[in-house]
């Protein structure tokens, strides 16, 4: 049954995840997210739904016992926090080159090295230009609130599924660590063996009567082959770029200047938007959900009715790179970012907007 | 006597493991690996495995283990074979997972993996070939290589002073509380991969009894790598290489 509760969304995802049915997850102790394990193991959801929560000696371990449980057929995820995710990177590439559905969280920390606990948003470029080695994309899901940390357990799970491909869930430490009221999902069922010998006939779980054994590898030795392989990868990314845009927008409508920012900081954009809106300056907020695929399409669009665009972002300037592709030229698009772990104010957006547009 | 009389049924006295598979092989001549791959088949068909048995493959001379034996498979990154396993045998109780590795594989780049794995006792079974040497990549030093050992990358022989020791990790693995056996063994002939084919079926009994890690290390040759002839790479593991890592149980409860 569905629960109303007040939670920090690194602990949401814990309860999303038992919810949601999942096989499995492992992990490895890193600030800011360390809770979804904590959570987890405070939780023994063994006990109940079967999952198996497994804290790992090291995140490169964790990614391959991920690859080692979906290439069984199940349900796994693993979670960390920036120089984690670096470490898995090896891991990730693997399950893209494997075709294995997976959920990976990243609750973002400001970098380069071991840099800060402080939230950031500088692994933009690392979740969706690739980040491990080899021609492949991840889906990677941008929460701006603890309830779509939440909700995109579940999406990220089915994505990862539809299209056998690993799934990023792009997060960053305010809203790991926020505080929310959400909604939690009922109680799924795990799958059955047999429901996952049904469901996943790819899957290397034992031959069980099948006659053709499965093997599970991103290997191929014959480049011709191998170039067969990455034709096909491609073809799935263009349908998941064509069916799985996902987005929000705030007062878009009339807008004559456009904000475009991911996550948590969006929420802050949206403040900044509304104090403008008090002073008559039309600004309007666009908030790509899937940063990969990214809805290039509907900001080109919008970029034909604005004067300026604006992207606000916790890093140097990632995303402004895909939203001027967009837009290709046809409106002026600048920057605003914070960085090292520092969070700007609605008062610093609403100046860099005006700063950058009307001087 | 004809052709067809020699290969009446009742003259067979040797034939291929059920569960071998006829690819053709692309391991050098007189290399162990085919034999060892034949000794898993034949315990996991004895053992009436072959519905519930993954196997987990490695990177190196047997990253295309997949391609001989007749189960399902996994092939893993290079040295996280134990990591994939895990994962594979605590969502799967009902199968027996098994890693099949090189020394460096589970001796260098996947070290913390292996360990990791012995010590939580996974249900697992590791298969070790130590043959001293990195055969896929052309014969580079491996962890295990001998001191004074020739290898493309210790061309004068290995020094301890610049390269370290040869590394005996199955002695580690056998101290960790989560190894149930631990046992080194060899296929130079045919006495000893008889030995090797009870060890291993003793590893995947253990797997059924859900006793914990059990290691199987198989000091192996490479005539390749090590530039020499079958016979005599195999004249060469045994004067040195059984001296250096000597065969038996290091563990067994």
């Amino acid at each position: 049954m569905e629960e109303i509760r007040l939670m920090k969304g690194n602990e949401a995802i814990a309860h999303a995840a038992i919810r949601f049915g999942m096989d499995g997850y492992f992990g490895y102790p890193i600030t800011p997210q360390s809770e979804v394990l904590e959570t987890l193991e405070e939780q023994m959801p063994w006990d109940t739904t079967g999952m198996v929560v497994l804290q790992a000696e090291s995140e490169v371990a964790a990614i391959n016992m991920v690859y080692g449980g979906a290439a069984a057929g199940k349900a796994v995820m693993t979670s960390s926090s920036s120089p984690g995710i670096s470490l898995k990177m090896e891991g990730i590439s693997y399950l893209a080159g494997a075709e294995l559905p997976a959920l990976i969280v990243n609750a973002m920390r400001g970098g380069p090295g071991l840099g800060t606990i402080q939230p950031s948003q500088a692994d933009y470029f690392q979740a969706t230009k690739g980040g491990g080695h080899g021609d492949y994309r991840l889906i990677v899901l941008s929460p701006a609130t603890v309830q779509e940390m939440t909700d995109f357990v579940g999406l990220g799970m089915e994505l990862a599924f539809k299209y056998r491909n690993p799934v990023m869930m792009l997060a960053d430490g305010i809203v790991g660590q926020m505080m929310e009221k959400v909604v939690l999902p009922d109680f799924r069922p795990r799958r059955t063996e047999e429901e996952v010998r049904e469901q996943c006939p790819w899957a290397a779980c034992g031959k069980h009567g099948r006659k053709q054994r499965n093997v599970i590898t991103s290997l191929e030795m014959e480049p011709e082959k191998m170039e067969a392989n990455n034709i096909r990868f491609q073809e799935k990314y263009k349908a998941i770029e064509e069916n799985e845009v996902r987005y929000s927008e705030f007062m878009t409508d009339d807008a004559e200047y456009l904000i475009v920012a991911f996550g948590s900081v969006a929420r802050i954009c949206q403040k900044a938007i509304e104090e403008m809106r008090e002073q008559g300056v039309k600004v309007g907020l666009f908030r790509p959900i899937t940063l990969w695929p990214f809805p290039t399409k509907q900001i080109a669009e919008l970029g034909k009715k604005v004067k300026g665009i604006l992207t606000v972002e916790l890093n140097a300037g990632q995303m402004i790179e895909d939203v001027r592709l967009a837009v290709d030229g046809g409106v002026p698009v600048r920057h605003f970012g914070r960085m090292g772990g520092i969070v700007p104010n609605p008062g610093e957006i609403e100046e860099a907007l005006k700063a950058h547009f009307m001087k | 006597m004809t052709i067809q009389e020699i290969i009446k049924p009742e003259n067979k006295v040797h034939s291929r493991p059920r569960l071998l598979t006829d690819n053709i092989t692309h391991y050098c001549p007189g290399c162990g690996h085919g034999v060892v791959h034949k000794l898993v088949a034949e315990v996991i068909d004895e053992l009436g495995l072959e519905d519930r048995t993954i196997g987990v493959a490695p990177v190196g001379c047997a990253v295309f283990a997949y391609n001989y034996i007749d189960i399902d498979w996994v092939e893993a990154a290079h040295g996280r074979a134990p990591a994939v396993a895990t994962a594979i045998s605590r969502l799967e109780p009902e199968n027996v997972v098994f890693t099949y590795q090189g020394d460096g594989d589970l001796a260098a780049i996947g070290t913390a993996e292996t360990i990791h794995a012995a010590n939580r006792g996974e249900n697992i079974v590791i298969i070790f070939i130590n043959n001293a040497i990195y055969g896929m990549t052309g014969g580079q030093m491996a962890p295990t290589t001998l001191l004074g050992q020739q290898t493309a990358t210790t061309p004068y022989g290995r020094r301890a002073d610049l390269n370290g020791y040869p590394i005996k990790i199955s002695d580690m693995l056998a101290q960790l509380d989560g190894t149930c056996y631990v046992t080194r063994q060899a296929v130079f002939t045919a006495a000893a991969a008889r030995k090797c084919k009870g060890a291993i079926k003793k590893a995947f009994q253990n797997a059924l009894a859900k006793k914990g890690t059990s290691v199987v290390e198989v000091v192996s040759n490479c005539p390749s790598g090590w530039k020499l002839t079958p016979e005599k790479a195999n004249e060469w593991l045994k004067e040195h290489m059984t001296a250096k890592y000597p065969l038996g149980d290091l563990k067994d409860l």
